[in-house]
């Protein structure tokens, strides 16, 4: 190996590693994996929304054509709940079968297993389940006396007197925004596969980190850590929605009654119901401004739902604590527990609904005061953290406008409302600022230099489809000096060691931070040995939490500007994107191919929030109805235009690593940007998602727009 | 999904001899509807009937000058066919305003006239619906029926059919031509599709064992001067909120003939009789769309959540209208 004159491989675009694999299809993803023996089950979920498990009548099924098992509470192993895992205490949703409690509709109350997939779903449409149904509660509303403030995730934050601030305000604004439930939709269902190999456990899985679900089983069935392996190699999308959930339970707890491997293949209307989704959110924002549009009053309260199972805090009243500083700042999460689901981390968790109402209310009170919206957030850029007071790592906010608003054309926007027209569309744009935190977790990565010349990286990452795998095998490249098609990364097995997971934008900052020192360590180790690799193989391996503790404390994050043109028929309500534009402060870009594919892919996700998501419930049942993909929209591709997302510049001074991170940022604020623009197409507010054709039409019915 | 036979027919007397041989025993063309209802448990056949192979995929002209549409001619077929295009334009965007282009390339002409509602109630088997389950309950009226019915619906049911290019059909006095045992039969689309009364699991006037072997379009010249529009929740690939279909003759500004029909505000493609009739004789003029369109309307009765309904398909149907008089102005 060499050191010297290798052309640099980050910040260089590189197709994904894996990317033949995946397109010739030999990339096996958790459902393809074939074992003999393999049994397959079939969760039946609950269709009562509150209640007790009466009976299950498998005797009939037991006797159907394959039918090898019926897993219920009245027959299920015991099962600890009462661990801390990697991520905090367990969600409860997993421990199938433990009671006979109903919480929700939906929720697992036996797995059918059966030698075919075919057999066990028959046999599990065919199961009879009893139940003593009581009356549920799953209004979701603003003024819920039950509403508390959660014991977890900073629930409130304040400075100043919010009352008298905004009494000396000059211009105030309250409004109250809302977001409904919204569901991640990956495009590979959940799926897992369970089986006893040589004393060990093994499951393949889709998920976020293999390690985390390791960790999990282990303490859920009171197992030895080193005797679970879980792998989870290729992953097709997971937003939040893919770590421990019942599917890999299920077929652990069967593939240890039966003995014998068993699947457990989530279908598109069980992801819907037993995978988490966004909490509903209603959220009041307050502002009280100077007329020169200085911020004397902050104020965001929001309220999420949960189940009855288990808090869960929506953190949307968060990036105020970020983005802009006033003399009063209070910002507060209430939740309300009811007969619904267990809310989880969906993309850009808390930021996603919460720029939704930051950045509307903004561009309100820019209205209010007569002044460009990009020219507010100018007058209110915070020095340091506006509670915290810790310096920032780097803010470039207003660069991201500058750059933004210049190749948007937003210089030459009459800022009237209804002003311009074309045929039978009203044509406006808008704006939004985007902020993500840019944390990073202690990761294990080893690096070894193999006999043959090549590289071997291991870490418990997760390619969730971001090109995770591709980042790090361009990072590895960089610091050991070699082209990246020498260095082979393996990731997603928990046997690699304890490492973040594929989430809150932290997996690449955090994994590449264990692959630089690893391999940093490797490149001394060999400089010294004078490049010579023992017939075994040379390995350096890192565990960061020591490097991380050092870290300065100060405010990380990463910045954004989402502009959006849309057309607006007002006698129709149908509402068109036209164009967007992204311009982040994101750190160090590592494969600007895949990166870009993240933030438009956020953007995306934005015109899908503002336009499209929303899943329903059924008031008398509690269910959700309409759970799949032909009744939750998203975004299909004559909805989305030419979408443009781009970075610049951003050093982090005194950072080693200077990687953020893009999974989240992109959706963040995209929504309010697109809103923004309807308002300034229509004169009309929106404050309420998705922005649906009877939503427009009505406000148009009710004159608001004229 | 429970077990079924699968019989491949090879001509029309061997279909219909299946068909009426099994009360349980279903037509299968494209599949594009069957089949997902068959998995979510709404369906259940005992057999099914394969039709996909029988000789009725021809587009031909009739004696009279219209023309005959085969029961298994795709929707991509029927849209492209240049006499459609030509004759009867806004047949051939409706249905390119339906579904995807992997889904036309499957779906038959037969099988959109008798697919079933996208009513969420009705494809969720662990919930009541009297279309589904006669008697159970209907739980949209006072549940979620933001995309249900404003014309012609029941206490008992209140979905709307989803079908776009029934919308056209419905405006050209299409008539369905289908075979029985006792030999063929027609039935003019106005009284194909039932009323829905107590009785919104009756959908059809096809008797038991039918099979839809064509759909004829009758010669209509104001049909070449037609427009399909549509308003759905995303740009495309969603099912209808509200459409029609419109045709217009207007010669020295009056109106000499008018066709129009509505999609997704009734348990059936909706004919606007009441609106042709009104506005028949009266000047291409947007005050007489208005009071067309509006006397249509009179008889809407809207939920909460489908209120918009009324005033979207007013604009919907006055927009299309007034596009057509200028066209035929120019």
């Amino acid at each position: 190996m060499t050191t010297t004159a290798k052309p640099p491989a980050v910040g260089v675009a590189h197709s994904r590693v894996e990317g033949r694999d995946k397109v010739t299809g030999a990339a096996r993803y958790a459902s393809e994996h074939h074992f003999e023996q393999l049994a397959h089950g079939w969760f039946v979920l609950s269709t009562v929304a509150r209640g007790r498990v009466r009976a299950v009548d498998d005797e009939a099924v037991r006797a159907m054509p394959g039918v090898v098992a019926v897993l219920h509470h009245g027959n299920a192993p015991h099962v600890a709940t009462d661990y801390v895992s990697f991520l905090g205490p367990p969600d409860p949703t997993c421990a199938v079968f433990q009671n006979d409690r109903v919480p929700h509709a939906g929720w697992p109350v036996a797995l059918v297993v059966a030698e075919t997939p075919e057999q066990a779903r028959e046999a599990a449409e065919a199961l009879v389940v009893e139940y003593d149904e009581e009356a549920h509660d799953i209004a979701f509303r603003a003024d819920r006396p039950d509403a508390y403030v959660p014991d977890q995730g900073s629930p409130v934050a304040a400075k100043g007197d919010l009352d008298a601030e905004l009494a000396a305000s000059a211009v105030v604004l309250d409004a109250t925004y809302s977001t409904p439930e919204q569901h991640h939709s990956a495009m590979e269902p959940h799926a897992a596969t369970a089986r006893w190999d040589g004393g060990r456990l093994e499951v393949f899985d889709s998920n976020q980190g293999s390690m985390w679900v390791a960790d999990e089983l282990a303490k859920m069935f009171s197992l030895d850590p080193a005797s679970v392996r879980v792998r989870s190699e290729h992953i097709g999308g997971a937003f939040g929605s893919k770590g421990m959930r019942p599917h890999q339970a299920a077929a652990v707890m069967a593939a240890t009654a039966l003995d014998r491997p068993v699947r457990v293949a989530l279908t598109r209307r069980q992801t819907f119901a037993i995978t988490g989704y966004r909490s509903p959110t209603t959220q009041r924002v307050r502002l009280g401004a100077d007329h020169d549009g200085r911020l004397r009053a902050f104020g965001h309260e929001v309220l999420n739902l949960t189940s009855t199972l288990r808090p869960f805090v929506e953190t949307s009243a968060a990036l105020g604590r970020v983005l802009y500083d006033a003399e009063a700042h209070h910002t507060a999460h209430r939740i309300v527990e009811l007969d619904v689901p267990t809310p989880t981390w969906m993309r850009a968790p808390g930021e996603a609904p919460g720029s939704f109402a930051v950045e509307t209310a903004l561009d309100e009170l820019a209205e209010r005061l007569g002044m460009d919206p990009i020219a507010l957030r100018a007058r209110n850029e915070p020095a340091v953290g506006p509670l915290s007071g810790l310096p920032f790592s780097s803010r470039d906010l207003l660069g991201c406008f500058t750059e933004g608003a210049r190749r948007f054309g937003w210089a030459d926007r009459d800022p009237r409302p209804r002003t311009r027209r074309e045929g039978r569309w009203l044509l406006g744009t808008g704006t939004a600022a985007a902020t993500y935190p840019s944390g990073a977790a202690p990761s294990t990565a080893s690096v070894t230099a193999e006999p043959d010349g090549g590289f071997t990286v291991r870490i418990s990452a997760a390619d969730v489809g971001t090109g995770a795998r591709t980042a790090l095998t361009l990072v590895a490249a960089e610091v050991l000096g070699v082209d990246p098609a020498g260095v082979t990364v393996r990731i997603g097995d928990s046997d690699f060691g304890p490492a973040w997971v594929a989430g809150g934008s932290m997996g690449t900052r955090s994994w590449a931070w264990a692959v630089t020192s690893a391999a940093e360590d490797l490149r001394d180790q060999l400089a010294l040995r004078g490049q010579d690799v023992p017939p075994e193989g040379l390995t350096a391996r890192v565990d960061t939490a020591r490097l991380l503790a050092e870290l300065a404390k100060k405010e990380r994050h990463s910045f954004g500007a989402q502009f959006a043109e849309v057309a607006v028929d007002v006698h129709t309500g149908e509402v068109r994107v036209r164009r967007m534009l992204g311009v982040f402060a994101a750190g160090r870009i590592v494969n600007p191919l895949t990166a870009r594919s993240q933030l438009v892919g956020g953007m995306t996700w934005g015109i899908s929030m503002a336009l499209h998501e929303e899943a329903v419930r059924d008031p008398a049942s509690g269910r959700h109805i309409g759970a799949d993909l032909a009744g939750y929209h998203v975004a299909a591709n004559a909805d989305v235009p030419l979408v443009e997302a781009d970075w610049i510049d951003d050093p982090v001074p005194g950072d080693p690593l200077g990687i953020k991170g893009v999974g989240e940022l992109g959706i963040v604020g995209a929504a309010a940007a697109i809103t923004n623009a309807v308002w300034h197409a229509t004169g009309v507010r929106h404050r309420d998602l998705p922005l649906r054709p009877d939503r427009v039409l009505r406000a148009e019915e009710a004159g608001q727009g004229a | 999904m429970k077990e079924f036979t699968y019989e491949r027919a090879r001509d029309v007397g061997g279909a219909v001899a299946l068909l009426d041989a099994d009360p349980q025993a279903r037509c299968l063309a494209g599949g594009t509807n069957l089949v997902d209802l068959m998995k979510a448990g709404v369906e259940r056949p005992g057999q099914l009937v394969d039709v996909r192979a029988l000789p009725l995929d021809r587009i031909e002209p009739t004696d009279d000058g219209g023309l005959r549409v085969g029961a298994t001619v795709t929707n991509s077929d029927l849209a492209a066919h240049p006499q459609i295009r030509r004759h009867y334009p806004a047949l051939a965007q409706a249905v390119l305003e339906g579904a995807s282009g992997q889904l036309r390339n499957m779906a038959t002409v037969g099988g959109n006239l008798l697919q079933r509602t996208r009513c969420a109630y009705f494809t969720d088997t662990a919930l009541p619906c009297n279309k589904r389950s006669p008697g159970s309950g209907c739980p949209a009226r006072t549940g979620e029926h933001h995309n249900h019915a404003i014309l012609g619906a029941s206490e008992h049911c209140v979905a709307v059919h989803p079908s776009d290019m029934g919308v056209a059909l419905a405006a050209f006095d299409a008539v369905v031509t289908y075979e029985t045992a006792e030999g063929a039969a027609e039935l003019p689309l106005a009284d194909f599709y039932l009323p829905v009364g107590e009785t919104p699991h009756l959908e059809t006037a096809l008797p038991p064992g039918a099979l839809i072997t064509s759909v004829t379009l009758p010669p209509a010249p104001v049909a070449a001067r037609s427009r399909y529009r549509k308003v759905r929740e995303r740009a495309s690939y969603a099912f209808a909120i509200g459409s029609a279909a419109a045709a217009l003759d207007v010669s020295e500004g009056v109106v000499r003939e008018v066709r129009l029909a509505f999609g997704a505000v009734a348990s059936r493609p909706w004919r606007a009789r009441v609106a042709e009739r009104v506005l028949t004789g009266q000047p291409a003029s947007g005050a007489a769309f208005a009071q067309a369109v509006d006397a249509e309307l009179a008889a809407a009765e809207a939920l909460p959540l489908n209120a918009y309904k009324v005033p979207l398909m007013r604009n919907l149907v006055l927009a299309l209208l007034t596009e057509l008089a200028e066209e035929a102005a120019r």
